[in-house]
């Protein structure tokens, strides 16, 4: 079960809370048109799912209803720190291993 | 190999069952093999078994990391069934459940395979409309099943309330009287005690930690405990591990790895013949011949590989359960697990070639794997023997994320396990 930080809030909630919505940072292509399909079928469906070290998007469904993004571990479960949608990753390497 | 048979038994009796053969061997690796298997499951052990058996080709290994079918295999409701929607799915899980019909005799292993009948049970105007779809398309394709009333189905399951009055009344459900239910470990043993008599080598407590590779073709795997191993071909069916095992290789899947629960409570008299599920109210419940009442709850919506699952989760596939069998609310649960899916965009599997020449994969098979495990290893082995994908394989490529024709199964495998 997750305690999670809603960084939007500032609150501490438990996990029902908020919903998981799939691996974060996943950037659209730039140019849709101009794209091929390996690589729009690659945004669309391919993902790292690594075991360890992960940057998820989440929302806090039934509170501000706003996205933010949690960096935690799939095998420990710990979670290293939440942060909102515009900060940079650089920013927030802080509390566990990159 | 030694015969299992009412004779053996009786024989070994009178020696006080102390000279039972070992049920599979114990082998050192070789240095190279023709196909190498890594996971040690039940889809990894079959597709070994059709390999040696039915292809020729038993200079096999599997290379398991923990015990053999100690995964998901160990972990799954045990549930088999066969109604999917589309044709491609529905080929291969009814190939499947044939293959089931006959394997007790065909391994020599009792895999208490027990045909009692799988019901999806309908709670609204829309799920009904979509149960008479897929019930339609699936005597259209050869699967038996048929649309049952509220009567029909209290008479099935007297235990269940299918009355009116409920928040979420039962309105009808599809029932496939071919369905059933496993011994999920004996399929396991069963596959593995009959591949290791025709040859392959069953190589446990042994983590595979890359791939040795030229020119863009896999030609061996690196292990934890014996050191590299060659091979000409490679076959991985890592389940929850897919992502991982692809990533050694050097690319990406469209998989997702969540963990999914599963709860026995302690066992009771015989109340239920039958498998229930319920996709709208989310929850599925079966009978053990121990007793046991063995309900599977969903998927946790973030990615783990802890093999554990959340509370919340178990909290709704209880009200679940119990919004069906309100009769089971003082039932005390025994046991609670978890076990990591590999979970596709389009809820159906890969069974795929990949990037890596001559690496194949087998995986995605989500939340409902262990019914297609006959059928998955055995086109999985026709793949890995000929070297190009069985026709019933062939739809299940990695290439269908790239150009769109992806099977959508979140109907027949959404909730149904």
């Amino acid at each position: 079960m997750f305690l999670i930080h809603c960084p939007n809030c500032n609150e501490q909630r438990s996990e029902d809370e908020f919903h998981p919505a799939g691996e974060g940072h996943i950037k659209r292509p730039d140019e849709p048109n101009a794209t091929s399909d390996k690589e729009w079928g690659e945004y669309l469906f391919f993902r790292n799912n690594p075991r360890g070290i992960y940057r998820e998007l989440w929302q806090h469904t039934v509170g501000c209803r706003k996205y933010f993004y949690i960096k935690r571990n799939t095998e420990t479960y710990e979670i290293y720190n939440t942060y909102l949608l515009n900060d940079a990753i650089e920013n927030n390497d802080s509390g566990g291993p990159i | 190999m030694q015969p299992y048979s009412a004779l053996s038994l009786f024989k070994h009796s009178l020696s006080h069952h102390k000279n039972w053969q070992q049920v599979w061997r114990n082998p050192k690796p070789k240095s190279h093999y023709d196909v190498i298997i890594v996971g040690g499951g039940g889809h990894g052990l079959a597709t070994a078994y059709y390999l040696a058996k039915e292809f020729g080709v038993s200079n096999v290994a599997v290379i398991e990391k923990g015990y053999l079918g100690g995964g998901n295999t160990a972990r799954n409701t045990t549930i088999v069934r066969s109604n999917y929607l589309w044709d491609e799915s529905a080929h291969l899980y009814e190939h499947s459940l044939k293959l089931w019909e006959g394997l007790s005799q065909e391994l020599n292993f009792n895999v208490m395979f027990s045909q009692r009948g799988v019901l999806n049970l309908g709670h609204s105007l829309q799920d009904m409309r979509d149960i008479s779809r897929r019930v339609n398309a699936n005597r259209l394709n050869g699967i038996d099943g048929e649309i049952l009333d509220p009567q029909q189905i209290q008479e099935i399951v007297p235990a269940m309330n299918c009355t009116a009055n409920r928040r979420y009344p039962v309105l009808g459900a599809s029932w496939q009287p071919r369905g059933g239910v496993a011994r999920h470990d004996a399929v396991a043993w069963g596959y593995a005690r009959a591949a290791s008599a025709l040859g392959v080598d069953l190589i446990q407590q042994c983590q595979v930690t890359g791939f040795e590779m030229e020119d863009g073709a896999v030609t061996g795997v690196k292990t934890s405990t014996h050191g590299t191993i060659r091979s000409e071909k490679v076959g991985c069916v890592v389940a929850g591990n897919s992502s991982v095992v692809a990533a050694m290789a050097g690319f990406k899947l469209p998989i997702e790895s969540h963990p999914l629960q599963a709860f026995v409570s302690e066992p009771i008299k015989p109340v239920l013949d039958t498998v229930v599920m319920s996709n709208h109210v989310h929850g599925y419940i079966s009978q053990s011949d121990k007793g046991d009442i063995v309900i599977g709850a969903g998927i946790d919506g973030y990615n783990g590989y802890g093999q554990r699952g959340s509370y919340p989760t178990i909290e709704h596939a209880v009200s679940s359960i119990l919004e069906l069998f309100p009769n089971f609310s003082r039932v005390r649960m025994n046991r609670q697990w978890g076990g990591i899916v590999d979970t596709c965009p389009d809820a159906c599997p890969i069974i795929s070639k990949t990037p890596v020449e001559n690496l194949y994969f087998n995986c995605g098979w989500g939340t409902g794997g262990f019914k297609a495990t006959p059928g998955s290893g055995q086109v999985f082995a026709a793949s890995l023997a000929k070297g190009e994908m069985h026709p019933l394989a062939k739809p299940f490529s990695m290439d269908r994320f790239y150009d769109g024709s992806l099977i959508d199964e979140h109907g027949a495998a959404g909730v149904a396990h």
